[in-house]
């Protein structure tokens, strides 16, 4: 789960790189969405990696 | 593509900026006592050995690797084309630092404000693996984080990289703007920080089975509380010094940049010291001092931009949120953070960043520092967790048992930072 949290991040940074290409400066309002959108999937790889190290920690509590 | 050059810098100007620079290391001085304090008293020695160590180990690796790869503004550097414009990566200075004092004598100030950053990054994971980490593997994630990441989020921002070019490409206002380092330093060591945790995992008997965690407060509140006051020397210097190189702030405007410095970071505390009096009855003094640095942080994106009013506004929110999200670390995520860097250095640098933008009177400027951030959470982040990952392969990052369990000055060094104290028995390793 660690490994797919951190796999999962670079997708969301790729979809606000994408807002930038594929919408012109006009369209600020569907810009700020596909970013705010990358960073929501960015945040859900943060959580995820952060459930697995929970997991692994929880295995080895002592 | 050539980036625009930023203008002339007058002699008076120069050498305002030197010498503010040669101030700011006053800040690492501060750090490392911060750190050290917020530490067990057995492991005292070693920690501040081991900022020693880390800055060395960290200024090293930047000169022979990481400037050449940080590169400088209007230097060279390689860029791809995509979708019609031009993406600037990476830097391509020249190596071991040739041809230094021939470079304009902008570069050459830029280069020292970046030495000094990247110690003060390499410091803040060191903190928060505490009582745990052993200095080789301290100095190996120091050198890693210096040689290969804080290069390129330095090309990024301060190098003319493709970050600093979102306004010309993309009519992002300014492009991202961090002149202080709440990126490239902070949220950097943050998530720094947040690797090291996870990889090292919490020191023994922090999270007892089926039990609450245990409380392991810092040995040695004097130094943590006067190392805050050293920060803030540090910073003011850092903060301006910044404005000038980066912001290209004219003289009248860094009066007002170090004032904001200062309300942030009262703001902060005075906030924090409210939250921790209003939740435990009393102040708590090291939540205080990450209240304080926290403010600080925030104020590294946003001395140089915003008005006194809006610093201030500013620390009181870091202050607030500091110390519950060192809470939440804590209780209900399992992160044995020691010094609170995750939530001082990382959130708030976060924090600095959006409020950088929100407040910035530039349209799209907020959406600048948004994609900024995108940049550090979801390429750093994961490039900083395979590094250290490798790292811990060949360095391994946490100390043996016996390490632990005698302290890290006995283990590592064969001798105490206090040495006629009595080391008290740790009822965790009953």
């Amino acid at each position: 789960m660690r490994f797919a949290g951190m796999l999962v991040m670079p997708a969301g940074f790729f979809l606000a790189i994408a807002a930038l290409v594929l919408f012109p400066a006009s369209s600020a309002a569907s810009r700020a969405a596909f970013v705010l959108c990358g960073m929501a999937v960015e945040a859900l790889g943060l959580v995820v990696a952060m459930r697995g190290h929970m997991e692994d920690k929880g295995k080895s509590r002592s | 593509m050539t980036p625009n050059l930023p203008p002339a810098m007058s002699e008076a100007t120069f050498v305002l900026v030197l010498t503010l620079l040669l101030v700011s290391p006053v800040a690492l001085a501060g750090l490392a006592l911060i750190n050290t304090g917020l530490g067990r008293s057995r492991s005292a020695a070693q920690a501040l050995l081991g900022s020693l160590a880390i800055a060395a180990v960290a200024a090293i690796a930047f000169a022979l690797v990481g400037a050449t790869f940080a590169g400088s503004w209007g230097g060279a550097s390689h860029t791809f084309h995509a979708a019609g414009k031009p993406w600037d990566w990476l830097g391509a200075g020249p190596f071991l630092l040739g041809g230094l004092g021939l470079a304009p004598a902008q570069a050459q100030l830029g280069l020292l404000f970046e030495f000094l950053a990247v110690a003060l990054a390499a410091q803040i994971p060191w903190g928060s693996g505490a009582d745990r980490v052993q200095l080789t593997a301290g100095c190996a994630v120091a050198a890693v984080m210096a040689a290969l990441v804080f290069p390129l989020l330095a090309h990024w921002v301060w190098a003319g990289g493709w970050l600093a070019q979102l306004g010309v490409n993309f009519s992002l206002g300014s492009g991202f703007q961090d002149p202080a380092g709440a990126a490239t330093v902070h949220v950097l060591g943050g998530m720094t920080a947040l690797v090291v945790v996870w990889i090292a995992g919490p020191r023994k008997g922090k999270f007892p089975p089926g039990g609450f965690a245990t409380a392991m407060p810092g040995h040695n509140a004097v130094y943590i509380l006067f190392g805050c006051l050293l920060a803030l020397a540090g910073w003011l210097a850092f903060n301006v010094a910044g404005a000038v190189l980066w912001l290209h702030a004219p003289l009248s405007a860094l009066p007002g940049a170090a004032v904001n410095t200062l309300l942030s970071a009262s703001g902060a505390v005075a906030a924090t010291f409210g939250v921790t009096r209003i939740r435990f009855g009393k102040p708590d003094a090291s939540l205080c001092a990450n209240g304080w640095l926290a403010g600080l942080v925030a104020s590294s994106a946003t001395a140089g931009i915003v008005t006194p009013v809006q610093g201030l506004v500013i620390g009181l929110v870091a202050g607030v949120l500091t110390p519950l999200l060192v809470e939440v670390l804590e209780l209900a995520v399992s992160v044995d953070d020691p010094s609170g860097a995750i939530a001082v250095h990382g959130a708030g640098g976060l924090w600095g960043l959006i409020a950088a933008g929100a407040l910035a009177p530039q349209a799209g400027q907020l959406m600048a520092q948004l994609v900024g951030i995108a940049a550090l959470l979801g390429l750093a982040l994961p490039l900083l967790y395979l590094l250290l990952w490798l790292v811990n392969r060949v360095v391994p990052l946490r100390v043996e048992q016996d390490g632990e369990r005698i302290g890290m000055d006995l283990h590592e060094l064969g001798g105490g930072a206090y040495p006629e104290f009595v080391i008290h028995r740790d009822d965790s390793y009953r």
